[in-house]
């Protein structure tokens, strides 16, 4: 195991136990906290709860088809930029202060628009995460270099054989980026548009765990949304790290 | 010997652009390279020696003139039969060398057992046998070129056009990097034209080389070298070696001061 590795390690598991001992010896009062051995138990519990099951459906689902959305559409979006500049210098200053605005707000607009239900989350979910894969598609297709594309050409390459044999691997990098970000804002914005005004999902189970005193199933549901994170973009980073170092970090 | 490549009339002009006006960069330019031959086109910066590489490699047209390949009129498209290596590392880095060296043959559909065989004669022919797994990062600059190298080989062309390919290698590496090639143009038979700025390299490597004016670039001569087929860096030592480099700077010395001039003219 690497040093770095080892010390990151020591350093997680020593703020746990820390934390248990905190919550053990009443520093921290249980009405504030639970231990986190507790916590870990609640976990184990919420697979036994059906409604916490129905929730998790719920709001994995969402995630799922607003970041398989955010993809797709972010993805066109920005090689349909990237082929018509003329377009990509109106949405540039568009693209550069996007997330400068708070997308929650049209949360009520939304609900009036589509009603209470899933629908006004998923597109919140979407609208938090496209942005982040335009923006990347454009960096990674700005960076093909010209000889590639020269290189096409002395191949007879065809658009298709070209985008897909050439520029996109090249692009690769670049799109990875996007796609991790991607999931981080539909995470977000999925589970904190069911803290505002949904009915149901995991940001919901939470809010309605904390105004009812439920410490037990509100750091449980908490702390199994952190390891889904965690366990994803631990996926992600190796999976990006070993692409990395085939080129060498080029 | 038959003409390959015959270009007729050849002119590049650029159309105004913002506040640039319209550049006349090449031309005009007729050329016959023959089947087999190796020739090489040394002129000073900016005078249209890669202008005219892309527009015999069918990468772009010319405002003025046509160019012919094995008796087809090159147009619009590269056609088969030319293989191109730039300057810049056009090796692809997600690949390792055996799968970038297959890159061409498998998107013309070549069947996987010849594709292997093809690749391995083409890592044999490079001296890249050791390699064939590894990925271009793990490679040197000069190993990188060599992969591109084995990529066009294997499509086996008949006219290679080399666009500075050693420029961004060191001396010792790029006389090696020359041997190679010159073994590589005795054994496939090919017709090679180089466009360098090196002079020792143009004089070293070709049976003519042509020199080219300051923009609009035209040739000013084209110098027969006269070495034997089957040679290598060894006849850097001549003495007609050193005669041929300096006629070549002779007829350099001067469009080089103005092409200079007029770059560093607002």
């Amino acid at each position: 195991m690497r040093k770095a590795t080892t010390i990151r390690l020591i350093v997680i598991f020593g703020a746990v136990a820390a934390l248990e001992i905190a919550c053990r010896a009443g520093w921290i009062r249980r009405f504030t906290m639970i231990p986190p051995s507790e916590m870990a138990e609640s976990v184990v519990r919420l697979f036994g709860n059906p409604e916490v099951l129905s929730d998790m459906r719920q709001t994995l689902t969402a995630i799922a088809i607003s970041l398989g959305g955010a993809l797709v559409v972010g993805f066109l979006t920005g090689a349909f930029l990237y082929a018509v500049p003329r377009a990509r210098r109106i949405a540039d200053p568009l693209l550069a202060t996007y997330y400068s605005v708070p997308v929650f707000v049209f949360y009520p607009l939304l609900i009036v628009l589509f009603g209470l239900n899933a629908i006004p989350k998923t597109v919140i979910g979407f609208l938090y995460a496209i942005v982040a894969m335009i923006i990347n598609t454009l960096n990674g297709l700005d960076r093909v270099p010209d000889v590639y594309w020269k290189t096409a050409k002395a191949y007879q390459l065809g658009r298709w054989n070209r985008a897909v044999h050439l520029i996109l691997p090249c692009a690769g990098p670049y799109l990875f980026t996007g796609a991790k970000l991607a999931v981080m804002y539909s995470f977000i914005g999925v589970i904190g548009s069911e803290f505002i005004l949904s009915s149901g999902g995991l940001g919901y189970r939470i809010s309605f765990a904390y105004n009812n005193f439920q410490s037990d199933m509100m750091y449980g549901l908490i702390l199994f949304v952190l390891l889904v994170v965690i366990v994803i973009n631990m996926g992600l980073y190796a999976w990006e790290r070993v692409l990395m170092e085939r080129r060498g970090g080029r | 010997m038959d003409a390959l490549v015959t270009v007729r009339g050849v002119t590049r002009v650029f159309a105004a652009k913002g506040a640039v006006g319209e550049v006349h960069a090449l031309g005009p330019i007729d050329l016959s390279l023959s089947s087999g031959e190796f020739f090489a086109v040394v002129g000073p910066s900016g005078c249209g020696k890669s202008t005219l590489l892309e527009i015999i490699a069918g990468l772009s047209e010319p405002t003025v003139g046509e160019v012919f390949f094995d008796g087809n009129r090159v147009g619009g498209f590269v056609p088969r039969g030319i293989g191109i290596i730039f300057q810049d590392d056009a090796s692809f880095p997600w690949l390792t060398v055996r799968e970038n060296i297959a890159f061409g043959l498998k998107r013309r559909g070549v069947d996987t057992p010849t594709v292997r065989r093809k690749v391995e004669d083409a890592l044999k022919l490079t001296g890249l046998q050791q390699f064939g797994d590894a990925y271009p990062a793990q490679l040197s600059g000069g190993m990188r070129q060599r992969v591109c190298i084995a990529r066009t080989l294997v499509l086996e062309p008949r006219l290679i056009l080399l666009d500075e390919p050693f420029g961004a290698l060191d001396q010792q590496t790029r006389l090696l990097m020359g041997d190679e090639l010159l073994r590589l143009w005795r054994e496939t038979g090919a017709t090679i034209l180089l466009i360098t700025h090196a002079l020792d390299e143009a004089a070293m490597l070709s049976d003519r080389v042509g020199v080219m004016s300051a923009r609009p670039g035209t040739f000013l001569e084209v110098v027969t070298t006269r070495w034997p087929r089957d040679r290598d860096s060894t006849i850097a030592t001549k003495p007609e070696f050193g005669e041929i480099t300096s006629h070549l700077w002779a007829l350099l010395r001067a469009q080089s001061i103005k092409s200079i001039r007029e770059t560093a003219t607002p």
